[in-house]
């Protein structure tokens, strides 16, 4: 495994004073994806939105050897951290080429690289996003994470209600994406998890109740479903 | 006929001042989540200030009015940044708090102005075109609501090229959306508060001079008044919708218009009642996005 870009120590996040993510502790290689898995409620995304400042949090979060737990948002995205939200999170009433525009932060943004993964959305610059396809929107919002130089992107969810073949293309661009830059992805899609992920942190109540490689979870049909709840053949 | 006519262009004049009152509260609700009971103080200020430039200049010159015109929105700008920087910044997510603050600003404000420039009503005078009217269909329209009109619609032209045509504009629209997936895209959103504070009180600067123009006095309390029809207007149209706020300004001061002309005197009465069908048939208002 290689030095970790991300570090999360005794993370703990709420919610309007509900506690919802009890004491997390893990580590994201500086190379390829991690999974971040568990069963619904258990406390995935609010992780994510607790290492980005989106909910209240404590604990001690490193990206790359630096705290940014005391870091408003911004700031923390601003160090490279990009962000692709649970609901696609698009801004309706813009266009899809003004969605864009507000994500670059760097002087030459990836437009070409974006423009390669999504074709589709060059051609929808001037669509209000409101009235795209959610695979569509879907591909606006991970198009956004990738238009600057990250160190590191927080995916949550991307394949969530999209058709098998918007699922599929979602997942070469993650693939793609994952060659340039380290991924977090919190994914309920066993089989997009077994093709994409290097390793897997399983996350129970609040806790991570299990790390190691992907492919030793999903290969084990007794341990997927004592942590997931399910088999990675029928969830898939 | 001309009565009719009269009526309408009166309440296009009315509804283009509470849609510069109107604007800048429905944007700062829309992006912040603060109803800003402080706005009305930013009116009277710039009425204030407005005044005693045009005193000191000449108050029936075209020189003199311009200028006001110029410094009521400076006026209302700076007041307004000051306060979100202030007064609103240091209790962000803290909306009722923020509210409380905003409804002590405007008391406190009024009450300094009192002290400032009397409790009593200044009669106010301007070019002498204002006082003047121009028939239209035979009506005797008087000009001051030309003026407004003029005023309004510059103010909408100015405010959608600035939220289509600049980045500002975009993080401000982005913002009214979901303010919390901009700060994700590495903004620092609460700039753009101070921003939209700032614009809105520009547009109630302006909408303070003209009021002290057309109603033809100035006084403390003249803010709160044009305060209350702004927010009827403000949630008849949508609370956040730029577009909602031009169209209920229009429609609400034409029906009061209409009522007050026609249904003796009512005018009042059915803003109100126009207010409990919008909020009991469409809570969210004409333009704005369900909860």
């Amino acid at each position: 495994m290689s030095a970790a870009i991300l570090q999360v120590r005794n993370l703990r996040a709420s919610i309007a004073g509900q506690q919802v993510v009890e004491d997390v502790s893990f580590d994201v290689p500086a190379t390829g994806i991690t999974a971040v898995l568990g069963r619904n409620g258990a406390g995935k995304t609010s992780t994510l939105r607790g290492i980005l400042g989106l909910i209240a949090r404590r604990g001690e979060v490193l990206l790359d050897g630096e705290r940014i737990d005391a870091l408003r948002t911004h700031r923390i995205v601003q160090r490279g951290v990009g962000y692709v939200p649970e609901e696609r999170e698009v801004f309706a009433g813009l266009t899809v080429a003004e969605n864009l525009a507000l994500a670059e932060r760097q002087r030459d943004p990836r437009r070409e690289f974006v423009a390669q993964l999504f074709p589709d959305l060059a051609a929808r610059r001037d669509q209000r996003a409101g009235t795209l396809s959610g695979g569509q929107q879907q591909m606006v919002s991970v198009a956004r994470a990738l238009l600057n130089d990250n160190r590191l992107l927080l995916v949550d969810e991307p394949t969530k209600g999209l058709a098998p073949k918007i699922v599929t293309e979602v997942a070469d661009a993650l693939a793609e994406a994952a060659t340039t830059v380290p991924i977090l992805l919190v994914e309920q899609n066993l089989e997009v998890v077994r093709r994409l992920a290097d390793q897997a942190i399983v996350i129970a109540d609040g806790r991570v109740v299990h790390t190691g490689s992907a492919s030793e979870i999903l290969d084990d049909a007794d341990l997927t479903r004592r942590l997931l709840g399910v088999s990675a053949e029928e969830h898939s | 006929m001309s009565t009719l006519v009269l009526t309408l262009i009166i309440g296009l004049g009315l509804g283009a001042l509470y849609f510069l009152v109107a604007s800048g509260l429905s944007l700062i609700y829309g992006l912040m989540g603060v109803l800003n009971f402080a706005h009305g103080a930013f009116l009277s200020l710039s009425a204030f200030v407005g005044w005693a430039v045009a005193q000191a200049i000449g108050a029936d010159s075209w020189g003199g009015f311009l200028l006001s015109i110029l410094v009521g929105a400076v006026v209302g700008a700076v007041f307004a940044a000051l306060t979100e920087l202030a007064l609103i910044r240091p209790l962000y997510e803290r909306h009722i708090e923020q509210v409380l603050v905003t409804v002590g600003l405007s008391f406190a404000a009024v009450a300094l102005f009192d002290g400032i420039w009397g409790t009593d009503p200044i009669t106010v005078r301007g070019p002498v075109w204002l006082s003047r009217t121009t028939a239209v269909l035979g009506a005797s329209i008087p000009n001051k609501y030309w003026v407004l009109i003029i005023a309004a619609v510059v103010v909408l032209a100015g405010l959608v090229v600035f939220l289509r045509r600049t980045r500002y504009g975009m993080i401000i629209r982005a913002g009214v959306e979901n303010r919390g997936m901009v700060t994700a895209l590495g903004i620092d959103v609460r700039r753009s508060f101070t921003l939209v504070f700032a614009i809105g009180g520009a547009a109630a600067g302006i909408g303070g001079v003209l009021a002290m123009h057309a109603m033809t006095y100035v006084s403390a309390g003249l803010g709160g008044t044009l305060l209350i029809f702004a927010f009827i207007v403000t949630v008849v149209g949508g609370l956040g919708s730029l577009t909602g706020a031009a169209i209920a300004s229009v429609l609400v001061a034409v029906l009061q218009q209409v009522a007050n002309t026609y249904l003796g005197g009512t005018g009042d009465f059915i803003v109100v009642i126009l207010l409990a069908v919008v909020l009991l048939v469409r809570p969210a208002g004409l333009m704005g996005k369900a909860a």
